[in-house]
């Protein structure tokens, strides 16, 4: 096939746009509330003004699925206070490098002096270890199901080599846990919802069947192009009408039901359930990845005595409302810092900071000129 | 002359006298430069006098399609053209790293004696300090840089009208995606090169057949999104662009989907954007695209008097949005 | 979790691969891909494929958005409007 294919263009073009919208549209009696749980669709939908266009008849709601902003503080603190310990080195995607914890950001811990990396890969910072023997990289393990098997390769990779100067802080978090909470949260009405592609195109789209099974809510798993999110939306607004939930794959050129068992596989392996703090949601059961007992030599908790108090007593920045954004339970907008105190040029919460986060995109792609 | 750049070398002595000789008068072949005399002594200057400075300290010093010397020239080069002026004189001072290999230092001067031959502008003073290690990223420029503003010409930020049209001399984001794809540890391969380019030939040019240009502006760090949102500012008017009108090479394109970057908000270094009244677009756009640094030159919007200091963006996608200034470094992401 | 970009399979090394993406290309890891061939079109997240990209999935889903776009066009015409 040609390279035309799968270049994004062939994914935006606007009459077929149009189509799609009008048809999602007609297919719902009466309003229906769709929410994802990806940064990416929260992006996408905002800067291709899908928003707007979609609504009243679909609305669609942003939820937990920005993995930089449902970091807590007090694991942002952990990772500073390693980077600034003297023979370390942190390892970070670029997404990180600018959230604030209770005392500013990576970035600020680096101008004073923290040894802090920013890597495109895992497997870069295992180059960084292999380089410099006698310094200590810790990769910060950051993402949802998309991220953890990468990071879960890396480690393998290591093990097998006997690179004993590489370590990773595995901040890792899990989709569904986070879609069960707010729905049996039940604070906000989530009528369908946009399943995360690239989450997806490792778990497989069987992984989704209990939002139709338990909640009688239908997805679809969507790409990341507009008319792909359009044609997950179309989907969803005829599944809502016919009463028919159930899981959709959108997203047949990169989704198939099993998923990616390679990947799965290898995060089973290196990776055991543990429970996570989420910002905004709090501690989820069995919602988080931590480095099973084969693995702790590469464990970066077992490496450091850092002590830290546990979070949710840290001090939130005063209105912040970034729990509220993440839990779809307000619009950007409602939170009393947005476009003030808060913007991103000088952020206060992490919804602010990531490039996806809910506020973030917002303020980007959402205000209108006047 | 030995194999990196030590203390002494900047100290005045003998090995600093070494280095002037053997290297920067070497390239730098400027008379009064050769005078070697504390300040260059120039002939008198008829006009209003355009003079700017600027500092360069990018990383990495040698990055595809420039390094740190050429860039340095073009950047004061440029600074003056967007003035309309004519340039005509640069000094250049030098902050060295104690062990700076002194073949990069070569390849640095080198380049900046060709570039500046290229865009016809004389270095005629400079300077050489060196610190000790670790007290300076291996190698600093300042420059100042003197031009002449022809008679008739007034070209500002803040002189964009409602009703103008907005041009730019080619595609954007090329530099500023060399060099990412070069920082970071992303060691992407690719055919991405910076525009790095003298551009007060291509100003002279415009302004021989409109010297009634209001804006000129090159688009520098932040990018287009940047240099837009300055003039919207600056001149108190609303800026409108169309996505589609805005040219961006293929690899760039390709980049930034890579790496979740926006090409509007990457630097350029040979790129300028011209606010011009609506009757001179058509023929500025001919004369651009007949210059070699303005072959891919396209008008891509206009000014309004509505919702002034913003600026609008239309997108190829049939919608609009807002386009903010940056809010910081330009930053790879994964999410 | 989402930026991830499909890129065409150059040549394999190993585990690893040489992609390309619009003249831009670099080598990333097959680890989790082990089935992935030279030719093949992955999408490449942080330095790994992370899945094959079907190409017939790929084409029907562009059949039907032409299909809609084709659609949209008879509407207009059967209701006189100009294309």
């Amino acid at each position: 096939m040609s390279q035309q294919g799968f270049r994004p263009q062939a994914f935006r073009d606007p009459a077929a746009a149009q189509r799609l919208i009008a048809a999602a549209k007609a297919a719902v009696a009466e309003p229906v509330a769709i929410m994802e749980f990806c940064g990416g669709h929260t992006h996408a939908i905002m800067r291709f003004g899908l928003r707007d266009a979609l609504a009243p008849e679909v609305r669609l709601l942003s939820g937990p699925g920005c993995p930089v902003c449902v970091t807590d503080d007090a694991d942002i603190d952990l990772a500073i206070a390693l980077a600034s310990l003297p023979d370390v080195t942190v390892a970070t995607f670029g997404d990180m490098i600018r959230v604030p914890g209770t005392g500013g950001s990576l970035a600020d811990a680096r101008a004073r002096g923290a040894s802090v990396e920013i890597v495109y890969s895992a497997l870069d910072a295992l180059d960084l270890a292999r380089n410099q023997p006698g310094a200590n990289i810790v990769m910060l393990g950051i993402g949802f199901e998309t991220t953890a098997p990468t990071i879960a390769a890396a480690v393998r990779v290591a093990a097998d080599e006997g690179l004993a100067n590489f370590c990773v802080l595995s901040l890792h978090k899990l989709t569904p846990p986070a879609m069960r909470a707010i729905l049996d949260g039940g604070v906000v009405r989530v009528d369908g919802v946009l399943g995360p592609g690239h989450v997806t195109a490792i778990t497989g789209s069987d992984a989704w069947s209990f939002l139709p099974e338990r909640y009688g809510v239908p997805c679809a798993v969507s790409g990341f192009e507009p008319l792909d999110i359009l044609l997950s939306v179309r989907d969803l607004a005829v599944a809502l009408a016919e009463e028919r939930p159930a899981v959709i794959n959108a997203y047949r050129r990169s989704v198939t039901g099993q998923g990616n068992l390679v990947a799965r596989q290898l995060m089973d392996e290196v990776f055991v359930l543990g429970d996570a703090r989420w910002r905004g949601l709090g501690v989820i059961p069995a919602s988080g990845l931590d480095l099973a007992p084969a693995y702790a030599a590469y464990d970066a908790r077992n490496r450091s005595a850092i002590e830290l108090p546990p979070a949710g007593a840290g001090p939130h920045a005063r209105g912040c409302r970034c729990g509220d954004v993440l839990r779809g339970v307000i619009a950007p907008p409602e939170c009393p810092l947005f476009g003030r105190a808060c913007t991103p040029a000088k952020p206060v919460g992490p919804c602010m900071v990531s490039a996806e986060g809910a506020c973030a995109a917002y303020y980007r792609y959402g205000r209108s000129p006047s | 002359m030995g194999d990196t750049v030590l203390l002494a070398h900047g100290s005045g002595g003998l090995l600093a006298r070494e280095l002037l000789d053997d290297l920067f008068l070497r390239y730098l072949g400027d008379d009064e430069l050769h005078a070697l005399e504390d300040a260059a002594v120039l002939s008198p200057i008829d006009g209003r006098l355009a003079l700017t400075t600027d500092s360069y300290v990018v990383q990495p010093l040698f990055f595809p399609g420039g390094d740190i010397g050429k860039l340095a020239v073009c950047g004061t080069v440029n600074d003056l053209a967007m003035r309309g002026a004519v340039p005509l004189y640069l000094t250049a001072g030098f902050i060295l790293e104690e062990g700076l290999p002194m073949a990069d230092l070569e390849r640095v001067v080198a380049s900046m004696a060709a570039t500046a031959r290229e865009a016809d502008v004389r270095i005629v003073a400079g300077d050489t300090k060196v610190v000790g290690r670790g007290a300076a990223d291996r190698l600093f420029i300042n420059t100042a840089g003197v031009g002449i503003v022809p008679p008739g010409i007034h070209i500002s930020a803040r002189n964009a009208r409602p009703g103008d049209q907005i041009l730019v001399s080619g595609a954007v984001g090329d530099h500023g995606l060399a060099i990412m794809t070069q920082r970071h540890g992303l060691r992407f391969e690719s055919p991405i090169q910076s525009d790095c380019a003298p551009l007060s030939g291509l100003v002279q040019a415009m302004l021989a057949v409109c010297p009634g240009v209001h804006v000129l502006r090159d688009a520098t760090r932040g990018g287009l999104a940047a240099v837009l949102n300055e003039i919207a500012g600056q001149s108190r008017v609303g800026i409108t662009v169309h996505e589609e009108a805005i040219v961006v090479h293929e690899a760039v394109s390709a980049a930034c989907e890579l790496l979740g970057l926006d090409p509007l908000y990457a630097a350029n270094e040979g790129k300028l954007v011209a606010i011009v009244p609506p009757d001179a677009a058509s023929t500025l756009l001919e004369v651009m695209r007949a210059h070699p640094l303005g072959a891919e030159a396209t008008i891509i919007g206009e000014v309004q008097a509505a919702h002034p200091g913003a600026v609008v963006l239309r997108t190829a996608f049939g919608t609009q949005r807002l386009l903010d200034m940056p809010a910081g470094e330009l930053l790879p992401r994964i999410c | 979790m989402c930026l991830a970009v499909p890129m065409r399979i150059e040549s394999i090394q190993g585990t690893q691969a040489l992609v390309d993406m619009g003249g831009v290309r670099r080598e990333i890891s097959l680890i989790l891909t082990p089935e992935a061939r030279e030719g093949d079109y992955v999408l490449i997240h942080t330095g790994f494929a992370i899945s094959v990209l079907d190409e017939q999935e790929a084409r029907e889903t562009l059949a039907l958005f032409a299909e809609l776009e084709e659609a949209s066009r008879e509407l207009d015409r059967a209701e006189g409007r100009e294309p």
